[in-house]
């Protein structure tokens, strides 16, 4: 970002509400009615985004690289699982607010231990941490059902009005409600001067340190924040799917939340929300040919982006739109180019 | 139950197969700071060759070993200069996800490849069964690999400080600039080692195969113990990343023993710990970089 007269103002414009989320949420709320069969693959997009948009808050907003955001997807599942198997709060939105609360603790409890230290350490120290509590939750398996995961979980209608159908149109509403909401949350934080001030610090922390941004505690802060995040969207998997096991906790799905962000793009928000249903598409499709080895194609998609480079696949991708754009603007007689830094 | 100087005998053997597996990623790491988590598959590589070879074609498991230390380390080579080379100035982001997407590959092909089960190789009737030496239980298989990985720790070592190439590789994992005004080729000894190292995993996998199991999965499941050699150890000497192998071959065949229920647990817990007590590691110099 280019410092110059007009940052205030930049910033706000950029903050405007654009036609192209308009029209991305349009989309999203049609497909309830265009896809009354694919509400399962569909929930799972809402929260594969969700997922995506709390890794996002921390890789694309404040530069840090995690390998083990699984662990609070997990916590939050399990939570959710738990509260609902023995019967605690048995409302799934105050359950989801239980278990994100409790993503947030093991967050705020951890960040100490991220924000120190290399990026190297930090991949490590992410990585053991998911890893850590795969193992808490095998080794107490009489709590957590160990390998076979939580039994019997039975989630009650939402809000005490909507039960859960079996053809998941309720489960799909929920969680995309429960996206937008705090999608548009997300966004009121990262365009407030919190969120500039975490762009600052991913740009250059000394920089912003010297300019006086506390960047610990800037840090700590949506390190926090994300890990709410990553709970609700793992509360969301178990309420919609009713499984606990232990893979919530795996590396793999740490791995595979990477590539639904770089697919969609990291810092602008929207890239989570696109990846998880891009991934989610070619995930299909790969298993539809390979049934047992989709994950080939996947590592294959990972290792291609990485040898093309991310920068130039999405400037590839978004040729197209901003041309069309640029033409528009200069139909209208000002040639006002859209700038999206998408780094 | 089984004595103490047992498990401290297995906890060696194991620590020093997990030294010869990783000590080519503190090579890539430190050298070239390079995050490759697609090390465990060159080991995998080699343990795959080295069961095919002794199992399929009736190779003798002596030579099938050097075989499979050249398979790896040419496979290794061919990455390098081919793939590899290109991302060393990428950010770790970059080199993450690229090496991940290489291991859900490398786990994928072979379990298309081989099959999902665990192989084991065809050992030869001398390596098998215990003998006593003053009452400890002493498995042949673990007394030949700390005598051949006890061998190889100490060629590297000679290496490293006395020949010429020992050099030539300290100068550049120090400063690289520096290295290549002096007239040393910094990417072709950059090359060498990552094959070298390449070798050397593939050569623990081949060993390892009757001691850590061998399916597809394991670049994944063993990655983190890797890592972990590395990062405990310190990726810019090669007697860091040694003594935290043996810690923690012995911390795991030990917890293991005692307390089975905590597993892994104890191990990653360390790990974390040390990372964040000494975050250049256990052994590591402060770094200059």
């Amino acid at each position: 970002m280019r410092a110059d007269h007009g940052v205030g103002e930049a910033v706000l414009r950029r903050a405007r509400w654009g036609h192209g989320e308009t029209a991305f949420w349009l989309i999203a709320v049609a497909a309830i009615f265009v896809f009354p069969d694919r509400y399962l693959i569909l929930t799972e997009m809402a929260w594969l985004g969700l997922f995506a948009l709390s890794l996002d808050l921390i890789l694309g907003y404040a530069g840090i690289v995690s390998l083990g955001h699984a662990a609070f997807f997990g916590v939050g599942a399990y939570a959710a699982g738990l509260l609902a198997v023995h019967g605690i709060v048995k409302e799934p939105v105050l359950a989801l607010v239980v278990a994100g609360l409790a993503a947030m603790v093991l967050g705020f409890a951890t960040s100490f231990l991220v924000i120190r230290g290399s990026e190297l350490s930090q991949l490590m120290v992410t990585l053991g941490i998911a890893l850590l509590l795969r193992e808490l939750a095998n080794k107490f398996s009489d709590i957590t059902g160990g390998f076979d995961g939580l039994q019997g979980i039975v989630i009650d209608p939402v809000l005490g009005l909507f039960a859960f159908d079996l053809f998941g149109k309720v489960g799909f509403i929920y969680c995309l409600a429960v996206l937008a909401v705090l999608f548009l949350l997300a966004r009121l934080i990262v365009y407030s001067p919190f969120g500039l001030s975490l762009r600052a610090i991913r740009n250059n922390p000394l920089r912003a340190a010297a300019i006086g941004i506390p960047v610990n505690r800037r840090l700590i802060a949506i390190y926090t924040l994300s890990a709410f995040y990553a709970g609700i969207a793992g509360a969301l998997f178990t309420q919609t799917t009713a499984l606990a096991s232990l893979d919530v906790f795996s590396f793999e799905r740490s791995a595979d939340l990477l590539l639904v962000l770089v697919i969609g793009g990291a810092g602008y928000l929207y890239g989570g929300l696109i990846g998880a249903v891009v991934f989610r598409v070619l995930q299909d499709m790969f298993s539809s040919w390979t049934p047992q080895f989709w994950q080939f194609w996947i590592g294959l998609v990972l290792v291609l982006i990485v040898l093309i480079g991310r920068e130039r696949m999405y400037r590839g991708v978004q040729w197209l739109p901003r041309l069309v754009l640029r033409r528009i603007a200069a139909a209208r007689g000002h040639a006002a180019a859209p700038d999206r830094s998408a780094s | 139950m089984t004595a103490l100087p047992t498990i401290l005998f297995d906890g060696i053997a194991y620590g020093m197969l997990l030294f010869v597996l990783s000590c080519g990623l503190a090579v890539t790491l430190g050298l070239m700071n390079f995050v490759n988590l697609a090390h465990g598959a060159f080991a995998m590589i080699g343990g795959y060759v080295c069961a095919v070879l002794v199992n399929r074609s009736g190779v003798p498991f002596f030579v099938a070993l050097p075989i499979a230390f050249v398979v790896s380390a040419a496979v290794g080579i061919v990455m390098e200069q081919t793939l590899y080379k290109r991302l060393y100035h990428r950010n770790p982001l970059d080199q993450v996800l690229f090496t991940i997407g290489l291991v859900f590959m490398a786990v994928t092909a072979v379990d298309y490849v081989m099959g999902s089960s665990q192989v084991f190789i065809h050992l030869p009737e001398m390596l098998q069964g215990q003998f006593q030496v003053f009452g400890i239980g002493v498995g042949r298989y673990r007394l030949m690999i700390i005598v051949i990985c006890g061998l190889l720790t100490l060629g590297i070592q000679m290496t490293l400080a006395n020949t010429r190439f020992g050099s030539r590789l300290r100068a550049a994992v120090d400063n690289p600039r520096a290295a290549s005004g002096l007239g040393i080729n910094v990417p072709q000894v950059f090359a060498l080692t990552f094959a070298f190292g390449s070798g050397l995993a593939g050569l623990g996998g081949a060993l390892g195969a009757e001691i850590l199991g061998l399916d597809p999965y394991f670049p994944l499941k063993f990655m983190i113990y890797f890592l972990i050699v590395v990062t405990v150890g310190g990726s810019q000497t090669i007697t860091g990343p040694f003594l935290a192998s043996l810690l923690l071959g012995i911390a795991d065949v030990a917890g293991k023993y005692y307390v089975p229920k905590l597993g892994a647990f104890v191990i990653y817990t360390l790990m974390i710990v040390i990372l964040i007590w000494r975050p250049n590691g256990l052994f590591g110099r402060v770094a200059q970089r």
